[in-house]
């Protein structure tokens, strides 16, 4: 996975070392999953966060998935990654509460909050020193459509477009997590990718409208 | 020329095309495919500023501390637990404590027989504080060395840490039994500094092998800002005062028990 890799090397002493705490904790030492806890959560409450969409489901799923992963832990074969292997079950959870939060909720999507520590705001990410009052409320439109789009995709849809674009998830993982097909997978990122498309085209760049694909020159 | 559909290029974008090679050789001819993708990649670009909050550096310790509660017991498989060669290491160390023990009580028996029981008792406190004292001054050796650890050639931009990794590992199972030891012995001042260095040890033994000097300035602060070091030097130094105030002094021609008591 492209977003929990720092390196090759690293990642296999780190799946190495996951292997260890994994014995121990099997072996009834149950500190040593604090090791495992403590090594994946950042990434698995951002996975969680851009599927769910809000930092108090994204905490409850992490929170789940490595009390799933401790529940479980008997079941999970010591050749596989032990990253790899939470980060299906916070996937399959986070779906489980999207549902859930829909069926609570059926109110209409409200952006959420900036939240501190969002050094990637686009907002805040504007190139220009001092941003025009023009370029900063195109941003934050921006970003309010981005939360629209992302919100109107089925649960299927996002979580196969956060698997596999953000967190770089192989097709055979989503896959496994929507319980369908790699080629229904593959389907599922494309519809995604194009209903995002469709969404957000006329509030990026010069607004460009897409092109009749497939089409001949 | 046939221009490529869109699901050809997003599938191509996002690297699942089985056809990637045949796409790119067609990108690389096609302008208007090219200018397509472009666009494609501008709304995934604009995705990517997406921001995700920032859960905080002690974020996975919280995780933990809200988890735990709710774990539930795992008993090991008997032979798993016995079999375990780290465990297989502490077993035989309390096993020469309890030979050590015995053997020193049998001597001062020989030697006292007077007040036997009471001889025993100083000495089997004696060999654990002068066990723990070598635990924790092996402890301190060991975070010193791992705090001053620093590349082999500058260049490299890993270091290896596996020589300290593999000494906490060993170091965590005695750890443990001492731990246990001084809680079952009412001393909570010792238990709770051997549980603070426990979970130090535990974060040294379980991280990677070589880290990058970014890891291993986070392990460093970690150390620092528990103050570990300082607090195992001071239990440390009162140990080796109970230490001394338990040896008794050389003996001495003249010397009596209660001077010898009071040594």
């Amino acid at each position: 996975m492209i977003g929990m890799q720092p390196s090759v090397e690293n990642a296999q002493t780190i799946a190495e070392s996951d292997a260890v705490a994994v014995k121990r904790t099997l072996a009834g030492e149950r500190d040593a999953f604090r090791v495992l806890v403590e090594r994946h959560s950042h990434n698995v409450f951002r996975l969680a966060y851009r599927m769910t969409g809000n930092r108090p489901d994204a905490e409850e799923v992490v929170q789940e998935a490595f009390l799933r992963a401790y529940q479980k832990l008997g079941k999970f074969e010591a050749r596989a990654n032990f990253g790899t292997w939470v980060y299906r079950i916070a996937a399959n959870y986070a779906i489980d509460r999207m549902r859930q939060r829909k069926k609570e909720e059926a109110r209409k999507v409200e952006p959420a909050v900036h939240e501190e520590g969002m050094e990637n705001d686009p907002v805040t990410l504007v190139q220009d020193a001092k941003p025009t009052p023009e370029r900063l409320a195109h941003n934050i439109e921006l970003r309010k459509q981005m939360e629209i789009a992302l919100a109107a995709l089925s649960h299927s849809e996002r979580t196969a477009f956060v698997m596999r674009h953000w967190e770089g998830c192989a097709i055979e993982e989503i896959a496994e997590v929507l319980k369908s097909s790699s080629g229904a997978a593959k389907n599922t990122v494309f519809r995604a990718v194009q209903k995002l498309r469709l969404a957000l085209q006329p509030f990026v760049g010069k607004g460009t409208p897409a092109r009749a694909m497939g089409t001949e020159s | 020329m046939k221009h490529m559909t869109e699901e050809e290029l997003i599938t191509y974008r996002e690297g699942i095309s089985a056809q990637r090679a045949e796409i790119a050789r067609h990108l690389a001819a096609c302008q208007e495919c090219r200018a397509e993708l472009e666009r494609i990649e501008a709304v995934l670009a604009a995705l990517d500023t997406m921001p995700v909050p920032n859960p905080g550096d002690d974020y996975g310790r919280h995780v933990w501390q809200q988890i735990t509660p709710r774990l539930p017991e795992r008993t090991a498989r008997w032979w798993q637990a016995w079999f375990d060669p780290k465990r297989l290491g502490t077993l035989a160390s309390v096993a020469a404590l309890l030979v050590m023990a015995f053997l020193a009580g049998r001597i001062t028996k020989r030697d006292h027989t007077g007040n036997d029981v009471a001889s025993t008792d100083q000495i089997r406190e004696r060999i654990l504080v002068v066990a723990v004292g070598d635990h924790l001054g092996r402890s301190e050796r060991m975070l010193i060395e791992l705090s001053n650890a620093a590349p082999l050639d500058p260049a490299q931009k890993q270091v290896n840490i596996s020589a300290e990794q593999s000494r906490a590992e060993d170091l965590l199972d005695e750890n443990r039994m001492y731990r246990q030891t001084a809680l079952q012995e009412g001393d909570t001042g010792l238990a709770s500094v051997l549980d603070e260095l426990e979970r130090v040890l535990l974060d040294v033994a379980h991280s990677p092998e070589e880290v990058t000097p970014a890891q291993l300035e986070k392990i460093r602060q970690k150390i620092e800002a528990q103050g570990i070091l300082f607090k195992v030097r001071v239990v440390g130094r009162e140990l080796q005062e109970r230490q001394k105030a338990t040896t008794p002094a050389p003996a001495q021609k003249n010397s009596t028990e209660s001077e010898r008591n009071k040594a």
